[in-house]
Formats: structure tokens, sequence, C-alpha cells
């Protein structure tokens, strides 16, 4: 699939696929740490609903954004496990849980298009543009206002 | 930077730190060879690795230094003069080494104005030796001193031509010093040559935790024939050596060292659950020294980051003795508590502040020594630092006797800066109207001096506290001083914790905060008990607010709970002490407390969280979180709690557990809980009336039961009453119906003119009546308060009660004068201390703690520092009684502390102390 759309111009950037809610998100892949099943994620009480609690990974204690709430989508009924893309944030760690990983893409960023006027709103929040590829749209996340949860916005909620 | 160079300016930089303090302390004492001995070996040395280093610049400044300081040693007179001038050449090389570390070489241009002003004080210096016909040295070491000192300069200055740098009695302020450098020894030439035990000796003496003996800061320099010849001293000096050798090692080095052991230890655990499973392995006898091996090499890590606060203070005495130069004000500089340990990187964080606080105490704070007299003062102020751990965190206060904080001058500013207005500036209490001062750009000093008033000040050290999740609070008093007090969590340590379940998740609760663990059961003498929505846990004929911790953190999870049985932590925070109940109670495990996410760090019920043994993640409670829910619980508008909660926060002002309850008016009346012994519901067909008054048989004793107006016993049914009782005999208090428990500001408005009532006062928004049970209580026994002991002592004994609330106040004094005394009240702090100024003489002062403005330890300092009141004997009463605040009292100079609610404690340490002092009159006439 990502063989077909040439890199033309020499600027192209990477993405890691996810798939959350059935909508195909890329991250940009210098932000990606790592990519990891979440074991034994501790739920952290008085917190919002968009955290899903923390864990351990090899020694640091990893928040977990669940992404579907944060994307205001239902909770997933598949019985799957999902996964957790790790980034970091001014040296703290998070794990964005996702439905499904996908593969890395090399995309040009001339193919990159402003978020269509009709995005979801919630999706177009963290939206930093949509590529489109073979039969889809890929949403690129825009991985810093993911983690723009404001305490604030915790205690409102 | 070249390596070696770094080397000196670390080391040069912390030697000059020390010069600085021991040129103060030499100032002081000039007679004290041995703190001579240590600065003309530290100046000497710079000048020696300057010389080798091709800086002929501070070389020479050093040289100019070392000659003036040569001449102390031949017995010139020290002078403060002198001393100045050496500390402003100080100050240049300083100067000159930081424009060196920025540039990487030496400034142009030279220093004859302050080498020449040395020289002169040198010939002047020499000429007054002179002329005083053979004046004794002034050093009275010196018959060994000098001959001891001669050798070392020698003996350094030939190795200079060899092999540079060999440093004796080199000064590091870091524990951590360099030892494994190559072969380099740094064993001073000074041992072999100056044969006297003096010529080693004197520096590790007169310093002894801070002197080290440097490695060779240059290794890849010196020649072969010179590192050889070092081995050789260094074979000889071999023990001093290890018993002074320290390594210098990079913070991040050891943070990364921390993480490692942590995961160490994380993995060791796998290890134990593994052959836990699989009895009878041979892997158990290996694994359990592994485990013994991780213990160990943990604690030493964490010891690596500890430092004691004075490291922090270290510049301190200089830095005040130079400011009281320059304003001309005589002041003293008081340290205690300089050996508590903090982590070393929330060391670095408060070094700055505190130097600012001190800095400003000195500069605004104290007044000049004319002032000082007018106002009836000691001409020397005092500046008075002290740091102390307290329940899992490091207090630490700067306080000083001066003029105080000037609340007018900071009401206008901060209505200039437009920060309030004055209609709220009206509503304000003294205490929020001073906490301006931290806002930004805020200085209300008139004039800027050089020292301080630039308007960076008060906010920026804020801003420093709150980044490590400290707190800061001011308190002044106009005239008599004022103290900032700042709280520093250990968050970086590593924290014993009990860990407990609740609603299926576990947590963490730091040990410090814990009292005890009760298991409740119903039927015991522990149980659970309601009142309305409130539970408490009867403890040793106290009653104890409760909270669930799955409640608590909204994680209930439905399954039943027996509402009669529990495991309670009995948790104290300040002087509040409740009951955290929790499903289950597993084992205390050392934990290393990591900080909370930023995206979580909001949530005041944990102060961070942890990695268990078994790689799970939990969180680890905030006591101090839980105290402050317990103040909104019970209260069915949670929007009335965040306020009453946000008020607390502000106002810091105290809240008072009460009882509420109805009898006799449909108005609630309410009392302290703390007065309460229990509470109990009488079956009515027990109550029996004896001789016209109704008694009930109670705990093989026969109760008798007191009615407030207007309230009938019970005939059928059963009847609630709240129990006083000393250790003799108890009386029950009839009343209709006990309400609730409430946390509340006890403020009493307005006081009552009904009997039996002290006031009222505003309790969850309804007018409440807060009853006098010291009225109540004679009516059970007449001579309730009279007792024999009490009856004898002489009537002419006076007491000055302060306490700020009018309750106390009003329960006390009752106890007081029926115990014989005469009793005068005072409602704080500063009032107390007009009347003792007043000219009223008393025999002694009973005081309460927490009291705004001006606390109780302030209160007894002041007392002593007073030259009329300094005799006069302090007792303090309060609710606060933990062993940090024990001696706190005991620092103030207090002569007993006791329990607030502690009557016969009272009345024993005013007997015990009236009669010490009979006695004391007695031998004095004898005598």
């Amino acid at each position: 699939m990502s063989s077909k759309i040439e890199a033309t111009d020499g600027a192209a950037s990477e993405f890691v696929t996810a798939v959350i809610g059935g909508q195909l998100f890329g991250l940009p892949i210098s932000r990606v740490q790592d990519v990891f099943m979440p074991e034994r994620v501790t739920r952290v009480p008085l917190s919002s609903a968009e955290i899903a609690g923390v864990l351990n990974l090899r020694g640091r204690i990893v928040t977990v954004i669940d992404m579907r709430a944060r994307l205001g989508l239902a909770r997933a009924d598949d019985g799957k496990p999902p996964m957790a893309v790790g980034v970091d944030l001014r040296g703290e760690s998070y794990g964005l849980l996702i439905d499904q990983i996908g593969e890395v893409l090399r995309l040009p960023e001339a193919s990159r298009e402003e978020n269509p006027v009709n995005l979801d709103p919630r999706m177009a929040k963290f939206a930093g543009g949509v590529h489109r590829l073979d039969g889809q749209l890929m949403v690129v996340l825009d991985v810093d206002r993911v983690l723009e949860l404001l305490p604030k916005a915790a205690i409102a909620a | 930077m070249d390596d070696l160079l770094r080397e000196f300016l670390t080391e040069t930089s912390e030697s000059l730190d020390t010069v600085d303090n021991q040129l103060v302390r030499f100032e002081q004492e000039p007679n004290n060879a041995k703190i001579l001995d240590n600065i003309f070996r530290l100046v000497h040395t710079i000048k020696g690795t300057c010389g080798f280093l091709g800086l002929p610049r501070l070389e020479a400044l050093a040289h100019a230094a070392e000659t003036l300081m040569g001449k102390f040693r031949d017995g010139m007179p020290v002078t403060g003069e002198a001393v100045t001038l050496i500390l402003t050449t100080i100050d240049r090389i300083k100067d000159l080494l930081a424009q060196l570390e920025a540039n990487e070489s030496e400034p142009e241009g030279e220093d004859r104005d302050l080498i020449s002003e040395l020289e002169a004080m040198v010939e002047r210096g020499m000429a007054a030796m002179a002329a005083g016909a053979a004046p004794p040295p002034l050093v009275p070491a010196a018959p060994a001193a000098p001959p001891a000192a001669p050798a070392v300069t020698q003996g350094s200055l030939i190795d200079q031509t060899l092999e540079r740098p060999l440093r004796p009695g080199e000064v590091s302020l870091d524990e951590l010093e360099r030892a494994f450098r190559e072969t380099a020894i740094e064993t001073p030439p000074a041992h072999e040559k100056a044969p006297e035990p003096k010529a080693a000796a004197p520096a590790p003496k007169a310093e002894p935790a801070k002197v080290e003996a440097k490695a060779e800061p240059k290794a890849e320099a010196p020649k072969k024939a010179a590192r050889a010849k070092a081995n050789a001293d260094g074979e000889v000096h071999e023990s001093d050596k290890v018993a002074n050798q320290s390594i210098r090692v990079n913070v991040d080095t050891l943070e990364h060292l921390m993480t490692m052991v942590s995961e160490l230890v994380l993995t060791r655990n796998q290890l134990l659950e593994i052959a836990r499973r699989n009895e009878d392995t041979e892997f158990k006898v290996p694994l359990q020294r592994l485990s013994n091996v991780t213990a160990e090499l943990q604690e030493g890590v964490m010891k690596t980051r500890m430092q004691p606060i004075g490291n922090a203070w270290q510049k301190l005495p200089r830095i005040v003795r130079d400011l009281a130069t320059e304003l001309g004000k005589q002041i003293e500089l008081e340290m205690h508590g300089a050996d508590t340990e903090l982590d070393r990187q929330v060391l670095d964080l408060i070094k700055d502040p505190l130097t600012h606080m001190v800095r400003n105490s000195a500069d605004h704070g104290l007044e000049t020594p004319a002032e000082r007299a007018a106002s009836g003062k000691a001409e020397q102020g005092t500046i008075r630092l002290s740091a102390y751990h307290e329940g899992g965190h490091i207090i630490i206060c700067i306080a000083d006797n001066g003029r105080g904080l000037n609340t007018e001058r900071i009401k206008a500013k901060a209505v200039a800066n437009g920060l309030v207005t004055e209609a709220e500036l009206e509503k304000m209490t003294e205490a929020q109207i001073h906490k301006f001062i931290f806002e930004p750009g805020f200085s209300t000093a008139a004039a800027v001096t050089s020292v301080s008033g630039r308007g960076v000040g008060m906010d920026v050290v804020r801003t420093n506290i709150d980044q490590i999740g400290g707190t800061i609070d001011i308190k002044s008093v106009a005239g008599e001083g004022s103290s900032v007090t700042i709280k520093i969590p250990l968050t970086l340590a590593i924290v014993s914790a009990l860990i407990v379940e609740a609603g299926g998740d576990r947590f963490a609760i730091p040990q410090l905060a814990v009292v005890e663990l009760v298991r409740a059961r119903a039927n015991s003498e522990h149980r659970i008990e309601r009142i309305k929505d409130t539970a408490v846990l009867r403890l040793r004929n106290k009653l104890l607010p409760l909270m669930h911790l799955k409640k608590l953190l909204k994680i209930d999870d439905g399954s039943s709970t027996d509402p009669e049985n529990g495991f309670i932590v009995v948790t104290q925070v300040g002087n509040q002490t409740f009951g955290i109940v929790v499903d289950c109670v597993f084992h205390t495990e050392e934990i290393v407390v990591k900080p909370m996410s930023t995206k979580l760090r909001h949530i005041d019920m944990f102060s961070g969280n942890t990695i268990l043994g078994d790689g799970a993640v939990i969180m680890i409670i905030d006591p101090n979180g839980i105290a402050k829910a317990l103040g909104a619980a019970g209260s069915a508008s949670q929007a009335v709690a965040d306020e009453h909660a946000a008020h607390h926060a502000v106002g810091g002002e105290q809240l008072t557990s009460l009882l509420v309850f109805r009898a006799g008016t449909a108005q609630p009346k309410a009392v302290p809980l703390a007065l309460v012994t229990r509470l109990e519901e009488i079956a009515a067909d027990k109550i029996e009336i004896s001789n016209g008054r109704y008694m009930v048989q109670y705990r093989d004793q026969l109760m008798p039961l007191v009615q407030m107006e207007g309230v009938s016993v019970q005939t059928t049914g059963s009847q609630p009453i709240l129990v006083f009782a000393d250790e003799t005999r108890a009386m029950g208090l009839v009343v209709d119906e006990i309400i609730d428990i409430v946390e509340e500001r006890l403020h009493i408005q307005v006081s009552g003119a009904k009997d039996g009532i002290l006031g009222s006062a505003v309790i969850k928004g309804q007018a409440t009546e807060v009853i006098d049970v010291g009225h109540f209580l004679p009516m059970a026994f007449a001579d309730w308060f009279i007792r024999k002991e009490m009856a004898t002592e002489a009537q002419t004994q006076s007491v000055l009660l302060v306490d700020d609330s009018p309750f106390f106040r009003n329960m006390l004094a009752p106890v007081l004068k029926s115990a014989g005394y005469k009793v005068r009240t005072a409602a704080s702090a500063i009032e107390g201390l007009a009347t003792l100024r007043s000219g009223h003489t008393f025999d002694i002062v009973v005081t309460d703690i927490e009291m705004p403005e001006m606390n109780g330890f302030e209160f007894a300092e002041a007392i002593r520092s007073d030259q009329n009141l300094n005799q006069l004997p302090v007792i303090a009463v309060s609710s606060l009684v933990s062993p940090a605040a024990i001696e706190r009292g005991r620092q103030a100079g207090l002569y007993d502390y006791i329990a607030k609610f502690d009557r016969p404690g009272l009345i024993a340490a005013l007997k015990e102390q009236i009669e010490e002092r009979a006695r004391a009159e007695a031998n004095r006439r004898a005598a």
C-alpha cells in the first residue's frame, strides 16, 4: 500500500499507524518511543475518565491515556486486548491506548491535507491534517494536543 | 574546558566559601590559632595552584591576602577592617574565577588597588606591632603553630616545583570527593616535613566534617618521577588517606544508580516470588543473600543523596556579617538543626530562597541598634534559622526579632498593584494581607538597597518552593518580628509505607502518619458506630472520626462491607487524628516514592506513586489530603465543603471537631468533640431517681445525669447522653438528639447570656449554641474542679492564660481559678506580651500553641528574650502533641508541654513549677 505513494520531493514523514474506533490514525514516528501491550494497569481514583491508569514499564511509571475516551468514542467491546503507543512529553512517559497497531508508512509531506471541515470536532481537535490513502483517510494525530489534559478539565469532569 | 581547569574552579570556589565562613568566625575569635591556620592554608593552596596553572593575576591577589594573614599569625591585631579587606579580596578572586569559568582564560587587568591596600594594611600592622613594644602574640597557641606553619609553607613550595598541587588541608563542601584518580596521592608533604602532629591535625579538627584531603587534580600533568614520589608518600600515609577519602560523583550518575537499584529490587522480588513457589530449590540461600545485599545497596545509594541542610547555610554567616557592616546593624545569626538531612536535589533548590530570606530579615526585618534601643529591645537583633523533621516533611523556619511586616505598606502596595480592592482589604485578616508579599513584583522596601528590595523577591522564593511541592507561610507581628516557615516534603526519598487494600486496589499509606492499626469488630470494645452519617470509632474512651477510603476515592465496588467491622488505620496529621477504614491491611514495605504525573498531580488524596515488589504501580495516599477531606465530609453539599476547605487552606485556621446535638430548643447546640468522653444511648428504664436527681448505673458506678434547660428525661425507649469523665468520675448530660459531628472553625460570635452557653457560632451554616461544659460539671459534682491537693495552694499565685479561642479561655480559666490561682486571660500572644510588659506581675504563663499572628513557641521565645521576663516560666497547652512539637517547645524555652484537655496534667505542672520556684527561693534565701 505504501509503495504506491512515491516520495517525489524528498519531504516525507514517517507515521506509525494505529486504529482507534475503526479510524486509522498516524503518529509521527519521531514521537513514538515504543509500542507495548499494557499490562497491570492500575486505575487512578478521582482522575478523569480519559486516564486509564498507570503502569510500570521497565521501572518507569507510565500514565495510560484511553484514546477512545479522549476522542469521545464508546468503549471497545470486541474483547481484544488493547495496545499502547509509548510517547514522552517533558520527561514524563505516556501510553496511548489504541485498538490495533498498524504498519509504518512513509508519506510525502505534500500529500497532507487540511482537516476536512466536516471532521468530527472531537477528532479535529487532535488532528494535524489528513492523508488520503488507498480507500481510507489517515488522520495525523497531534500528540501534544492529545496530552493537553488539563487537571482543571479533570476536576470539571 | 580543560579538565584540570574545571577541577580547579570547583575546588577553589568551594575553598573560598569555607574561607568566608572561617574568616567570620575568626573575626569573632581572633585568638583561635586553629581557625587562622585553616584560612592561611586554604589561601595558600589557592595561591599555589594559581601559580601552577599560570594565572598570575589570581596568584598575586592570593599572595597579598596570604601575606596579610601571615602577619596575623605573627601577632598583628585582627581588626574588622582587615577582615573586611580580606573578604573583599576573596570576592575579587571569586569574580576573576567567574570570568575564568566563562572565558577559560584569566581576564585582563590588574588588581593594584586591592594589593596596595593589603600591603598598606600589612605595613600599618607592622608599625602597630613595632610601636606596641613587643606585644604578646595574640595567638596563644603561637609557640606551637608558627614552627608548624613555615614547615607547611616551605614543604608545599618545594613540592610545587616538583609536583605542584599537594594541598594540605584542602577543604571541600561536597561529601563526595574524588578518590580514584589514577595514582595521584593527596598526602600533604606537611605530614613528613612538619613532624608535630599539629601540622597534620589542625584542619580536620577545626572542620571535621568538611576537611578532606584532595586527590591530584591534574593527574595527567605530573612527571613520572613526581608521581613515583607521590606514590611513596601515599604508602606511608595510606591510613590517613583512607580516612579522609571521598569522591565527587555527578548527580546524574547517582540518579541513574538509584533507578538501577530500584530495578534490581524489583527483579530480586520477582526471584523471591519464584523461589517461594518452588520449595527447596538450591537457589534459596544465594537468593537470600542477594536479597540482603540488594537491601543494603539500596540504602547506601539513598544515603549518598542525603545531605545536611547545614550545607545550604554555609554562606549565610558571611552574608549576614557583610550586611551587618553595610547596614550598621548588630545581627546575630543562630542556626539550629544544621544536621537535618534532606535530599540533595531539594537542598539545591532551597539554597537561594533561604539566602534571600535571610537577607530580607537582615535588611528589612531587623532595625538599627538605635531603633531597637528606642523600642526597648536589645541592640543586637537575632535571625534564627531552624530545621527539623516533622511527619515526613522538613520544616525550615527563618525568624527574626525585628520590626515585623508593615501591614499598611503592604496594603497600599497591594492596592497600587491592582491585586486587591480597598473593600476586599477591609475584610482580610492581617495574615492574609501579609501573604501578598509572595505576589510577583512585590517589594515594600521604600528604598531599593544594594541588599534587597529589588522586587524580585518572595515570589521567586515561593516559586522555588512550589516546584518541590513545598509550602511557605509567613507570620509577622508588628514590633516583635516575623518568621517564614517552609515545609518541604521528602518526596524523593524512600519511605516506609503500609500497604492496604480498598475497593479491590492497593494503596500505600506513609508509615510516618500512621499511629496505630485497629481491628474493629461488632460487640468488641472497638466498634464502628454511626452518628447520623458520620462513622466514628470508640478508641480508649475517645471518639475518632472515620473515613472509608473507598468512599473517599469513589471506588466503592458495592461489595457488602460489614458496617461494624473493618481495619482502621489511625492516622495523625498535625493535630488531627482520624481513622481511615480499609478493607484489608497487608504489610509495610519500603517504597520508592515517584512523583505523580503532572496530569494527576491535582488529586490531593495522593502524594505520589510507587512500584511495588511485584511490579504493580500503586498510589501513595497523602494523609494531608484525607485530613482536608475529613473537614469537608459529613456535609451534604460538596460546594459548601469545597469552600470550607478553601477557606481552611487560605486562613490556615484551626478546625475543631464539634459534636452537634439538640437539647431543649430547636436551635442546635454544640460541644467540642474532644471534651466528650463517650456518647451513650441508655435504655430509659435504666434511669433511676435518687435523692431527687437522675442517676444511671454505668460501668459499675452511679453516674449522675444532668439535664440542660428544657430537656426532659425520656421515660420510654432510649435516652441519648453525652458522657464527660475524668479518671475517677463521670457525668451524663441528657440531650434530645445527637445530630452530627462536624469539623468547623470554632469562632464564637455572640457571647452567651444564658448560663451554660458560651455563645453562638455558625456551624455548617446554622447558628448553633456552644455549651459551656464547665457549667454543667459542677452540677453533677459540686467539687468537680476542686481537688484537695489544689485547695491548699497559696492563693497569691497568679497565672496569665493566653489562648486565641474564647472557648478554651472560658474552659481553662474556671479550672485554674477553682484550683486556687488568680487568672488573667489574653486573647492573643500580642495581648499577652502587652499585659506582661504593662507592669502586672505573674508567676506563670499558660499559653496555647496554635494561635494566629504569633504562636506559642514564638510567644515563649519573645518572653525568653525580654530582659525583664526571661525568668517567667511558660507552660504550653496544645492539641498538637508530637515529639517534634515538644522538641520545638524545648528549644523555645517552654517549661512544660501539656495536651489541651489534660486538666489534671496542667494542674500538676503548675503545682510542680510553683513548688520548684518556692524551693529555689528558699535555697536562695538560705544562701
